[in-house]
């Protein structure tokens, strides 16, 4: 462990990110923003869950600065009268869950079906990889809309409700497994060519030891570039999702539902209701996005500059 | 009269946490028509040496001091207009793999006939004439045929001898070849290097020959450098250095080759390793595999000892000189 | 005497008759094409290895030599199991092992060890090198304790040369000479009786080489090992090799004691190749130059598949494809020329 802690210490990836200021920056803001969503039921002034906290009076208060503001709620309040900072806390939050586990559903699908593909070869390799054709030629938004909406009309707003977060998270992360798969794939028909994997086919060891144990590691930097990735992209789709009226229900929004229930009033003036969320949507997309960036430059050595 | 010469060049490599230097103090000049062998074990330097030479380091290396003598100009000043002049035109570079002379995507008679139009004006009839009497001067079969196809149609022998074909089209004066049969089998090898020598010896051309292996080196070469860690050890007439090699380590892997050692013996071998060239141990580089080492060696640096014809850095032999 | 001794000794391994073609194009839509204005499968392959048979006995270091193409390396491969013949046997110890289902076939893969080419490549970039020893270990003595374990490794490690206090690095931190030691120290982990080794020192640099050498042959000496060698380089083998088997398009030309192969050179293939090779001394025989190049091992030519290239070819060697016979030294050769006393 140690041992791991000191060679990542001196490896070129530390010491390029340290050299690398729109990594820095964007890594910061990222930890910022994960840290800040994370601990908001500490820190937010207001409980956007617990109705009792919220006063229809208050509703449709601009941001503080502006005449009409109060110093109560810093970014102003939506329609129903949440102080827009905790909702937006609150929202972030969801928004990030259902990022990250959409992720690992994906990744632990597209991995394994990955591996099988590229280690085995020949049919399954085939079957497996038009699978992920047919998958990809659905979009992600398309086959969520039809999921989502079946499933709301079959078993009632209530439950779904209820249950939006699971959904959200199930259909994200069934639907992009072939991005995964993919990538995987690739990089196991490159891997499976070196010796070492020969070596340890002349030891003996069966096709799942080989899978895991040596294979698996050696492709894990494709996997990390196109997992940041993954996370904006899901972050992305649930947002959209919940922008369209499928995502998290109104009383516990995602920054999608956040943005999507301040669209009716940005007509009448209430311009913060959307724009605080969309601001903090585009800023989380993009720092992911740009540390994936990074991360691809860095752990490509065929790309190796400077 | 030397038709190259090069004095003191230094090349580093900018890295995290200072400077490497990956030649040091190269100093070595070639006459009209003399082929010359640069050997050394890969991190040697004698790629580096020989890419220097046409300043084709790759980026961030730099040449860092000395110079590159050719007729007078030193190459190392030169702008990138003027060096054009004489890279791929008065010095011509063969690759180890020959795809790095040739474009995939364009037949070799269109990469020979744009090369003769850039260096010489020439049209494109009179260019193909030319193309063609080359590709035959390298022994290609029926090159009237093979000037029409892609690289990947052919051999990696016939690639070999297309590149050296091209490296012949502007009569270089100096031919700088980089391992250039490494790649291929030993009949082939054989083929090559013959084609090589004779093309060499018909035309005056002076080649430079980088190569590991010492069997080349002494079948094609009048004289031999050797290099270590960045640094010439010892150069001298290549008889001389094939059958009394001076230097240890020149002495060591001559004595390392199977054919030293009766079959079945336990082969003469140098303990360790070649030093990377981030940590070069101090004084001579040498001293920590040399059998002959005295505290001496690991202070200084050695001076070259000049012999007839030969020089040596060592300070045993330096001693043994004196005495 | 030498053959007699080899009478009464057991076979350690045995090829016979190998045959290994790889299929060129392997989806249905790409084999088929108009002909003659039909619809035809046209099912091409490489035909890598065509009719070799091999004996090794224990002790014996017999080196497989030839040009790129010439199918050595897929020999190697069959032999250990990477690969699956296309028709012909492969018997280790009286036992036929190449159509055992994998988990039979465990007890002889482990005494048949193999060292590779590439020392970048052959060692796992994520593990150290105690858990690539330790691995091979392990799997094939399940009960093994942790103390018996470490002693065994570091035993291992110490023989090849390595110091067992670097155990914890990764490969990286090594250099190629190194690497290509701990290489050799993993097959010896399970001490094995055969080693196949695929070029292992050619991408070595020549001091390195002569190190590795001298260890595969101090190995060779005190753990009585059988070494099949795969190689391109003639001065190895000639300093290394107990026999020589020479390989031409995947068939072998000649098979001889390597004294007697390289004083009396009988295949033409032969002689071109030892007159090839760069030599320190000026007084080598004048090389002998082989017309056109090697054809490739998809369309393979009829009779001798050497008569494309062969100086001495007749009318019987481009029908006929010669077998291998034995002369009076126990050489073998696998050309009608030699046969009919045509070539010298």
């Amino acid at each position: 462990m140690i041992r791991h802690w000191r060679l990542f210490v001196d490896s070129t990836f530390l010491y390029r990110f340290r050299r690398d200021k729109v990594a820095i920056a964007s890594f910061s803001l990222l930890l910022l923003m994960v840290l800040l969503s994370f601990s908001s039921p500490l820190i937010a002034p207001f409980d956007p869950y617990d109705p009792a906290q919220i006063d229809i009076m208050d509703s449709d208060m601009p941001p503080a600065w502006q005449a009409e503001g109060e110093p109560r709620f810093p970014l102003g309040t939506d329609a129903q009268g949440r102080d827009m900072l905790s909702t937006i806390l609150y929202g972030t939050r969801i928004s990030i869950t259902i990022g990250l586990f959409a992720v690992l559903l994906q990744s632990i699908l597209g991995i394994s079906l990955g591996l099988i593909a590229g280690y085995f070869g020949g049919r399954i390799d085939a079957f497996l990889m038009r699978l992920a054709d047919i998958q990809l030629s659905f979009s992600t938004l398309m086959v969520a809309i039809i999921v989502l909406a079946i499933f709301q009309a079959s078993f009632g707003t209530e439950l779904y409700n209820e249950l939006a977060i699971f959904m959200l998270i199930l259909v994200i992360g069934i639907a992009e497994w072939p991005q995964y798969a993919r990538t995987v794939r690739a990089s196991v028909l490159a891997e499976k060519k070196k010796e070492y994997v020969d070596a340890v086919r002349v030891i003996g060891l069966g096709s799942g030891q080989i899978m895991f144990r040596h294979i698996l590691p050696n492709t894990l930097s494709p996997i990390l570039v196109i997992s940041t990735v993954q996370v904006a992209n899901a972050i992305m789709s649930e947002a959209a999702l919940s922008f369209l009226g499928l995502g998290m229900p109104v009383n516990k929004p995602s920054l999608g539902s956040l943005i999507n229930s301040g669209f009716e009033y940005i007509l009448s003036g209430s311009w913060w209701i959307t724009a605080f969320p969309a601001l903090v949507l585009v800023l989380l997309v993009l720092v992911i996005n740009l540390l994936g960036d990074w991360l691809r430059d860095v752990l490509n050595p065929k790309l190796y500059k400077d | 009269m030397p038709i190259l010469e090069i004095k003191n060049l230094e090349v580093r490599f900018p890295m995290r946490g200072g400077e490497l230097i990956a030649i040091r103090d190269i100093s070595f000049s070639i006459d009209r028509g003399e082929r010359l062998g640069i050997v050394g074990e890969s991190g040697a330097g004698k790629s580096v040496a020989a890419f220097a030479i046409l300043r084709l380091i790759g980026r961030p290396g730099y040449i860092s001091g000395g110079q590159i003598l050719f007729e007078g100009n030193d190459l190392a000043r030169l702008s990138p207009e003027q060096l054009r002049q004489f890279r791929g035109n008065q010095i011509t570079m063969i690759f180890q793999d020959p795809m790095m002379t040739l474009n995939p995507v364009l037949t070799i008679g269109t990469q020979m006939i744009e090369c003769l139009q850039t260096h010489r004006g020439m049209g494109r009839k009179q260019a193909r004439k030319v193309a063609v009497e080359k590709l035959r001067r390298v022994a290609i079969p029926s090159p009237e045929a093979r000037i029409d196809q892609y690289p990947h149609e052919l051999s990696g022998g016939m690639r070999q001898r297309v590149v050296i074909a091209i490296a012949l089209l502007t009569d270089p004066a100096i031919i700088i070849a980089d391992e250039p049969t490494t790649a291929l089998d030993v009949t082939i090898q054989a083929e090559i290097m013959e084609l090589l020598l004779a093309l060499c010896e018909t035309h005056q051309v002076a080649l430079i020959l980088i190569t590991h292996d010492l069997g080349v080196v002494s079948e094609i070469t009048q004289r031999a450098i050797v290099m270590y860690a960045g640094r010439i050890v010892e150069e001298g007439p290549t008889r001389d250095i094939i059958e009394r090699a001076r230097h240890p380590y020149t002495h060591g892997l001559i004595d390392a080759l199977p054919e030293r050692t009766h079959p079945g013996q336990r082969l003469n071998q140098i303990p360790g390793s070649m030093p990377s060239l981030v940590d070069i141990p101090p004084g001579c580089a040498f001293h920590p595999r040399c059998e002959h080492v005295t505290d001496l060696c690991q202070t200084r640096v050695p001076g070259y000892t000049l012999l007839d014809h030969a020089r040596v850095a060592c300070h045993w032999v330096a001693a043994q000189e004196q005495s | 005497m030498e053959s007699s001794n080899r009478d009464r000794k057991a076979k350690l391994l045995e090829i016979r008759d190998l045959y290994k073609a790889f299929p060129l194009s392997n989806s249905l839509l790409e084999q088929l094409q108009f002909k003659h204005g039909r619809l035809v499968r046209n099912r091409e392959s490489v035909h890598a290895i065509n009719g070799v048979s091999l004996d090794m006995y224990p002790g014996d270091a017999l080196c497989v030599v030839g040009e790129s193409g010439c199918g050595k390396s897929t020999v190697a491969r069959v032999v250990t199991g990477l690969l699956q013949p296309t028709s012909g046997s492969i018997v280790f110890d009286n036992q036929r092992i190449d159509h055992l289902p994998p988990k039979k076939q465990l007890p002889y893969r482990r005494r048949m060890q193999m060292i590779f080419q590439n020392p970048y490549a052959s060692l796992n970039p994520r593990m150290t090198v105690r858990q690539t020893l330790e691995e091979p270990v392990r799997f094939h003595n399940p009960g093994i304790g942790n103390g018996e374990l470490k002693q065994k490794v570091e035993e291992v490690m110490a023989s090849v040369g390595v110091d067992p206090g670097w155990s914890n690095r990764f490969p990286h931190e090594f250099s190629g000479g190194q690497r290509q030691r701990i290489s050799i120290a993993r097959a010896l982990t399970v001490d094995p009786e055969l080693i196949v080794a695929d070029e292992p020192i050619s991408a070595l640099d020549v001091s390195i080489q002569a190190q590795v050498l001298n260890l595969l042959m101090e190995a060779r000496e005190q753990r009585s090992l059988t070494y099949l060698f795969i190689t391109h380089d003639l001065a190895v083998v000639e300093h290394f090799g107990s026999r020589v088997a020479v390989m031409y398009l995947g068939a072998i030309c000649e098979l001889a004691d390597t004294a007697t192969l390289f004083d009396t050179p009988r295949h033409p293939y032969t002689q071109a190749l030892l007159s090839a090779i760069p030599r320190l001394n000026r007084d080598r025989p004048p090389h002998i130059k082989l017309k056109g190049e090697i054809p490739t091992p998809i369309n393979l030519p009829t009779g001798c598949l050497f008569q494309t290239r062969c100086l001495y070819a007749d009318e019987r060697c481009r029908q006929e494809r010669p077998a291998l016979k034995e002369l009076n030294d126990g050489a073998r050769v696998a050309c009608h020329g030699v046969e009919e006393d045509r070539i010298e």
